[in-house]
């Protein structure tokens, strides 16, 4: 199951970063997100979590979203881990 | 040979709107394609544009409408409304003779007012649409170190309006927005994004192109409009 969300999340960035194959499969747990990858604006980010909450069927709080939530990869994966187990 | 791009208008509220479009005058099908709506619009219209040149070789003409408020028009966005788009399709159709529709996301709030065959392909509701644009806000207005949230703007937007994204929101818009669904009916096919060898470009962070997609999306258009029951 927390494997099935990780590589929902990188399918995800696949997506709305238009990552090849090659590029997802090199992100790894300390791949910096937000901040550190320009196309990552806020716009962006509210697609990718608006897109998120259908895939995972999760509610997203917008007061949980800031700059620390997509520090990293592995970060953002923790945080939907732990919404999915509620 | 690449087709020529044609030039054409309609007419809607009193003003003229563009309409890009590919194809011949006699046409015996002719498409009207609704566009997604706000930042998804931008994203995708190289893809749809691309799968539009491939049409007029399968006898097809298309029309990409320009909604009232965006792109090439020049009335403001802020007098919009859903009620006012669903006019501006209504009229387009009636205007370019569109024996079909084709709408892609948000279009897909738009199509109903029109009893022709509709084809849709990843429609969205309205809420949806709207929570993304007010996330972005709330994440833009703290960047700036200003504390917002999506209730208390929809609150004050109720009254003056709202500009999230660079896109000024009428109250009567955002209101529309919160509870627009798309309607389904029997003259109505929804694609699935496999069907176009698709990828989530309204999704993407620049707006960008697929080549396989538009090929695809084009193949499916002419194979369903040559085939559903009209």
């Amino acid at each position: 199951m927390a494997h099935d969300i990780e590589n929902a999340i990188r399918r995800l960035l696949s997506d709305v970063l238009g990552l090849s194959p090659v590029q997802v499969s090199a992100i790894k747990d300390s791949t910096e997100l937000f901040g550190a990858i320009p196309e990552l604006d806020s716009m962006a980010v509210a697609g990718l979590l608006t897109e998120l909450e259908d895939r995972l069927d999760i509610i997203i709080d917008d007061g949980d979203v800031d700059a620390e939530l997509f520090a990293t990869f592995v970060q953002l994966v923790r945080y939907a881990q732990a919404k999915v187990a509620g | 040979m690449t087709p020529k791009p044609v030039h054409q208008f309609y007419e809607t509220a009193g003003h003229r709107e563009y309409c890009l479009s590919f194809g011949a005058d006699n046409a015996e099908r002719t498409i009207l394609i609704i566009p997604p709506l706000f930042e998804e619009m931008n994203r995708t219209r190289c893809m749809i544009v691309e799968a539009m040149r491939q049409l007029p070789a399968r006898g097809i003409r298309t029309y990409l409408m320009d909604l009232p408020g965006c792109n090439e028009s020049l009335i403001p966005l802020s007098l919009q409304s859903l009620t006012s788009w669903h006019l501006a399709v209504a009229d387009a159709a009636s205007h370019l003779g569109a024996t079909h529709i084709a709408a892609i996301r948000g279009g897909c709030l738009l199509d109903h007012v029109v009893a022709v065959p509709r084809w849709r392909l990843a429609p969205v509701q309205g809420a949806t649409l709207l929570k993304t644009l007010l996330r972005s806000r709330v994440a833009g207005d703290k960047e700036v170190g200003v504390h917002t949230t999506a209730g208390q703007l929809l609150a004050d937007g109720c009254t003056e309006g709202l500009n999230l994204a660079g896109h000024r929101l009428s109250p009567q818009m955002l209101s529309e927005l919160e509870t627009a669904i798309p309607i389904v009916t029997r003259l109505v096919t929804e694609a699935q994004l496999d069907d176009v060898a698709g990828s989530l470009l309204w999704l993407r962070t620049e707006p960008g192109e697929n080549k396989e997609m538009s090929a695809a999306f084009a193949a499916r258009l002419d194979i369903w409009s040559a085939t559903c029951a009209r």
